[in-house]
């Protein structure tokens, strides 16, 4: 395993860890320039609803991976700028206007949250951001002058300098404001501001004896991440073209949780790896579904079982598939497997895969198991 | 002057319920540091099991109220197995999302095993009124009530003069001192698990009457968060005052203020609480060491 030597204080944290990285990220960004081309409108789609998702994942990444602040109610932000759009949208306000300024006054509604934030820690502070969430959704369902309530509000396509934006001009959009959000979250962790983030997620009372202003920081953090997700709130309007309150309930909170902790708290790349996770788990369930009465009718053939006990388990089968309930039953799995196999999320499995390969014949098990870890009281 | 005492009436019959979930929060929270997001769902699963047992099978009501909390107790003891144990000692956020998970599982299976539509089961109280003067007190709201005082006294009594009692007591108090003096620790939270989904399966069979079981009932989980913050988290009576709170808050401002104001009350008065005191109302100020 080659080393890299540092010569300089700057060579600590890069943007680019390597060439090799530089040079395999623009593949990718080639690869995302050149989709429209090549892939089929569908799968077009779901890129812009990963990319939109990929920004909520960086925003919650610099909060809870970085700051270490909980927050299950970023649906909320998400509501906010995807309301604010919409609003100025309709008073004729230019794209390049409101887009940033979906993220500054969701920001600034992120500062105001942040503000108990300051004295709350931990559960106190998950519920807290719980509470903040329900109270907007039910704001916007009731302020119908503005809002149009219940019965939502219609977004027309959206327009660059006079332009139409179409399916692709929107794509182009979402790539560029992704790679932009991307560029700021990682020069945001390496400047001191991030670091300050990390002292504060480390040890609070550590921090503020190195003279941290954790109060500066913490309000610092939540004002970011709101402004990050109200900008993909902006993009999520947009991409539905219309919106309503129940669009941004609890559980979509909940899937914006559940980005990180898939794809890994640790760096951005796991946001990224996790929204991916988050929207094609919905068209591979779809897949399932209509695959898996295939399989068990193949299987119990194959088996020669009686007719009477291939009905049953069919019927069996057919009525856990069309279960109205069963996405959550498997999400709720997903959570807890990988809560307590994979605390890395799928961005620590890949690490333990390219060091796997780096080492190749040498490279041992145990290194890659990740340390035990035991209850440590949250009391005096 | 009537409405509004028939309004704090059935406020603190709702609330009862919440102080029942808070109290199940709080039993984890005090002895395992865990907050079980899922403690609602867990009240839903011991609602729809007295349908299981009360109108499938025809049981009695006393009888299957009991065969109820037994099975949870075991429902619960084998939850704190499988998704609890195996992450003790992870940091807060992990845990609470595998919560979560749970809660989002018992809801799936739930709407697989029971479908979803609206549910209701007949108990000995139904239909029935008690009246002073002009109030008018529904047997449902007054057996709440009743239980809540009842179900308190008996945990009291079991944390005051048990010896299992004593030692989640000990438990809660230091893990570590507890383990050292021979406490089986790990057996004491498959212990408060069980409690806590006992006492939820109580309040869920408690509440079935007053509002309909359905595959939904699990988001007053949610509502019972901010009595158990008013309580300050750690304190038993203090989750019962701060659901009653809660429960009265909500109904009075259901009675009085537009449509609306009833859903977001109890999230209103929770961060009003919080700003104010942060540690809740009854809650200990505790400076934490590096």
């Amino acid at each position: 395993m080659a080393h890299h030597v540092r010569t300089d204080y700057g060579d600590s944290d890069p943007l680019f860890p390597s060439k090799a990285a530089m040079f395999w990220y623009a593949v990718l960004l080639a690869g995302l320039i050149a989709a429209p081309y090549m892939i089929e409108s569908y799968y077009l789609s779901q890129l812009v609803f990963i990319m939109i998702y990929a920004i909520v994942g960086v925003a919650l990444n610099i909060l809870s991976g970085q700051a270490g602040q909980v927050s299950i109610g970023h649906a909320a932000f998400l509501a906010i700028g995807a309301y604010f759009t919409a609003v100025a949208q309709k008073h004729g306000v230019p794209l390049v206007l409101y887009l940033p300024l979906a993220g500054v006054f969701t920001g600034i509604a992120g500062y105001l949250v942040g503000l108990p934030a300051l004295r709350l820690h931990g559960i106190y502070l998950a519920i807290a951001t719980l509470a903040f969430a329900f109270i907007v959704e039910e704001i916007i369902a009731r302020w119908e002058s503005v809002t149009n309530g219940n019965e939502g509000l219609m977004l027309p396509p959206p327009s660059l300098f006079g332009l139409k934006l179409g399916t692709e001009g929107f794509y182009y959009l979402c790539l560029l404001v992704t790679v932009l959000v991307i560029l700021a979250a990682i020069n945001i962790i390496r400047s001191s501001t991030g670091r300050s983030f990390m002292a504060i997620r480390d040890s609070e009372t550590a921090a503020r004896s190195m003279g941290i202003d954790t109060a500066r920081y913490k309000t610092t953090a939540f004002a970011l991440s709101a402004g990050i997700t109200g900008i993909a709130g902006a993009l999520y309007a947009h991409k539905m073209s219309f919106i309503s309150p129940e669009m941004f309930s609890l559980s979509v909170s909940i899937d914006f949780v559940m980005i990180i902790i898939i794809g890994g708290l640790v760096s951005l790349r796991g946001a990224v790896f996790g929204a991916i996770f988050m929207i094609m788990a919905d068209p591979l369930l779809i897949i399932l579904k209509d695959k898996v009465p295939l399989w068990s009718d193949a299987l119990t053939h194959a088996l020669y079982l009686p007719d009477s006990v291939t009905a049953a388990i069919q019927a069996g089968v057919l009525r856990v598939v069309n279960a109205p309930g069963l996405k959550s039953l498997i999400f709720g799995i997903i959570i807890i497997v990988f809560i307590i196999h994979e605390p890395m999320g799928l961005d620590g499995r890949w690490l333990r895969v390219k060091a796997y390969f780096k080492q190749f014949p040498l490279a041992r098990q145990r290194a890659a198991r990740p340390p035990r870890m035991f209850l440590k009281s949250e009391r005096r | 002057m009537l409405d509004f005492t028939q309004q704090v009436i059935s406020g603190v019959a709702l609330g009862c319920v919440y102080g029942l979930i808070a109290l199940g929060f709080v039993l984890i929270y005090k002895a395992t540091e865990v907050v079980n997001f899922a403690q609602g769902e867990i009240m839903m699963l011991g609602a729809f099991m007295s349908v299981t047992f009360i109108t499938t099978l025809g049981l009695n009501y006393w009888l299957s109220f009991l065969l109820c909390v037994i099975a949870m107790a075991i429902l619960g003891a084998i939850m704190e197995r499988l998704v609890l144990r195996p992450i003790l000692g992870y940091p807060q956020f992990s845990i609470v999302m595998a919560t979560i998970g749970l809660g989002l599982v018992i809801r799936a299976l739930v709407g697989i095993i029971w479908g979803t539509d609206d549910l209701r089961i007949e108990t000995p109280f139904t239909d029935g009124v008690f009246t002073v003067g002009k109030l008018v007190i529904a047997w449902d709201a007054l057996s709440i009530i009743v239980a809540t005082i009842l179900l308190c006294a008996a945990l009291y009594a079991f944390f005051r003069y048990t010896r299992v009692g004593i030692a989640m007591q000990a438990t809660s108090q230091n893990m570590l001192a507890a383990y050292y003096m021979g406490i089986p620790v790990k057996r004491m939270f498959s212990l408060i698990w069980s409690l806590s989904a006992m006492v939820a399966c109580a309040a869920g069979i408690l509440l079935a009457p007053i509002t309909l079981i359905h595959a939904n009932l699990g988001f007053l989980g949610i509502k019972a968060f901010p009595a158990a913050v008013l309580g300050g988290f750690g304190s038993i009576p203090g989750a019962v005052a701060g659901g009653i709170t809660i429960g009265i808050v909500e109904s009075l401002s259901g009675f009085y203020l537009p449509e609306g104001f009833k859903d977001v009350a109890a999230y209103v008065v929770l961060l009003a609480v919080l700003l104010w005191k942060p540690q809740g109302l009854f809650g200990l100020n505790a400076i934490k060491k590096v």
